[in-house]
This record gives C-alpha cells, structure tokens and sequence, in this order.
C-alpha cells in the first residue's frame, strides 16, 4: 500500500491516480442521508415535546413522574432521546472530520461515540425506569 | 509536503510575492456575510443544542431517580441563571433547526442562488429571533403562573 514512492513520482501522479484508492470510502452518502432522516424524525418529536412542556410547566414531581411513567409519553421520550443523540452524533463526527487532523482524529471521533453513546442510554434507561420502575398510578 | 493538492495552493500577489492561496471559504480573507455567518453558526448551534439536550437527559434522570433529585433539578430550571441556560437552548435548537431547513432547501437544488440566498437570510434570522422568544416566554409565562396558582390552592387548602 505504501510503498517508497520518490517526492519526484509523488508530485508527478495525476490527480486521477491520487484519488483512486484514497477517495471515497463508499458510506458518505449514506451517513448524509442518515443524518437527514433523524433531522426529519426529530421535527414530529420535538414538537410533542415542546407541547409537553407547555403541559408540564411548573408542574410537580408526582405529576411529571406519573406523565413520564405513561407508556405513549416513555416511547415517545426514548424515540426522542435516541434520534437526538444519534442525531448529535452524526452532526458531531463531521465536525471532527472536518476539524480534527493527524493524531487526533481517531481518539477525538471515539470520543464522541462514547459521549453521546452514554448520554442516549443514560436517557433511554431513565425512560425505562420511570415507564417500568414504578407502581401504576392508582386510578 | 508533496502533495499535488500543494501546487494548486501557489499563487502570486499584485506586487508579484508568491502567496499561498487560501481556501475557501477562509475566515481571515472574505468579508462576513449574513449567509456565511448562518452557515457557520448552524454547526455552532449544534454542538450547543446537544450541551443543551445532555442538560435535558440530567434532567430526566434527575426525574427517575426520585423526588429529592428532581427537585434539586427544579431548583436549576427555577434559577434566574437556570432560565437563561434554557433560553440557550431554545435559541440553539430553533436557531439549528431553521439552518438545517434551509440547508436541506439548498440540497434539493433550491433558493440556492446569490439572490435568493441573501433574501432568505434575514427572513430566517426573523423567524429564528421570533419563534425563540415566544416560545421562551410562553413557556415562562404557563410555568410561572402554573406554580403561582397551585401555591394559592396550597395555602387556601
């Protein structure tokens, strides 16, 4: 793959030879249309979770853990919670594509797969917790 | 560095110095514009709104853990300083979701034009400016009102 190749050759080769087994690694695109697909799926959500709070505003722990304990609103929230941060995500690696060179770039795109990795379960199980973790509201 | 890219880098200045060209586009050289500055604080805004959404996550944990987290949580979100973070937020996602439209209006091949986009561009820092502030404040105004009310219903009880 890297073999000696004299500066002479390597300014000499064609911007054509260059590219080709260095160009694209064939999933660009569908990152790009990943990325706009959890954009769209965010919209609907974001708005039942802005009317939500319109609800909730000033609400008290009992009734905003027995809101977040109804089945629709948990799948809602985890639907949420996951587009968001596969979302953020996406957004993120592409800044780190873009920003991120040389010895960096791997650690830093790990990085954020963790950290937003993390942050969606951490969500996602506080969902869980509060859908399953309780006794039913007493109707 | 033998890069070809390099030599397509090489130019010369009026006064015949040979310049390293920049790119595009190079903060330091082109003049900002209000579209350049939408473009880039698109990305910024991102980054914000995923801080803002870690918040939202503590929050919810905050929630499932049980009644003396959540209300240290509340006493964040009822802070002066709380309120502002959140208005961030607001103002970020709002701020992120009307550039992404757009963007997604350019990829579909259209409103992409100089003309266009400087028509576009004060609209959607209009609607950006107005879409958070109501929201912000409407979402103020109910839980103000709310916790004022029950607290009347608390006393009277």
């Amino acid at each position: 793959m890297n073999a000696p190749v004299s500066p002479h050759h390597d300014v000499m080769r064609s911007q054509l030879g260059r590219a080709r087994g260095l160009g694209s690694g064939h999933s660009g695109t569908g990152h790009w249309i990943a990325e706009r697909v959890s954009a769209a799926t965010l919209l609907p959500l974001s708005g039942w979770f802005v009317v939500q709070m319109f609800r909730l505003g000033g609400a008290d722990y009992e009734e905003v853990a027995e809101w977040g304990g109804r089945p629709l609103n948990a799948t809602m929230l985890a639907a949420l919670v996951i587009s968001s941060f596969y979302h953020a995500e996406s957004g993120l690696q592409v800044i780190v594509d873009d920003y991120v060179h040389g010895k960096a770039h791997v650690p830093a795109k790990l990085g954020v797969r963790f950290v937003t990795g993390i942050l969606g379960l951490l969500g996602v199980v506080a969902v869980l917790k509060l859908a399953l973790g309780r006794p039913a509201p007493k109707a | 560095m033998q890069d070809v890219r390099e030599a397509l880098y090489v130019g010369s200045r009026s006064d015949g110095r040979l310049i390293r060209r920049p790119m595009s586009p190079h903060l330091q050289v082109y003049k900002m514009r209000l579209s350049m500055f939408l473009s880039i604080t698109n990305r910024i805004t991102g980054v914000v709104a995923t801080a803002g959404s870690a918040l939202g996550v503590a929050w919810l944990a905050a929630l499932a853990k049980g009644p003396k987290s959540f209300a240290a949580a509340r006493k964040v979100t009822g802070n002066p300083l709380g309120q502002i973070i959140l208005g961030g937020w607001i103002l970020s996602l709002v701020w992120h979701t009307v550039g992404g439209l757009r963007h997604f209006i350019w990829d579909v091949g259209k409103r992409d034009d100089k003309k266009s986009v400087n028509e576009d561009g004060p609209v959607a820092v209009g609607v950006i400016a107005g879409v958070s502030v109501t929201l912000a404040a409407a979402l103020l105004g109910v839980s103000c009102c709310r916790s004022r009310s029950r607290a009347k219903l608390r006393k009277a009880s």
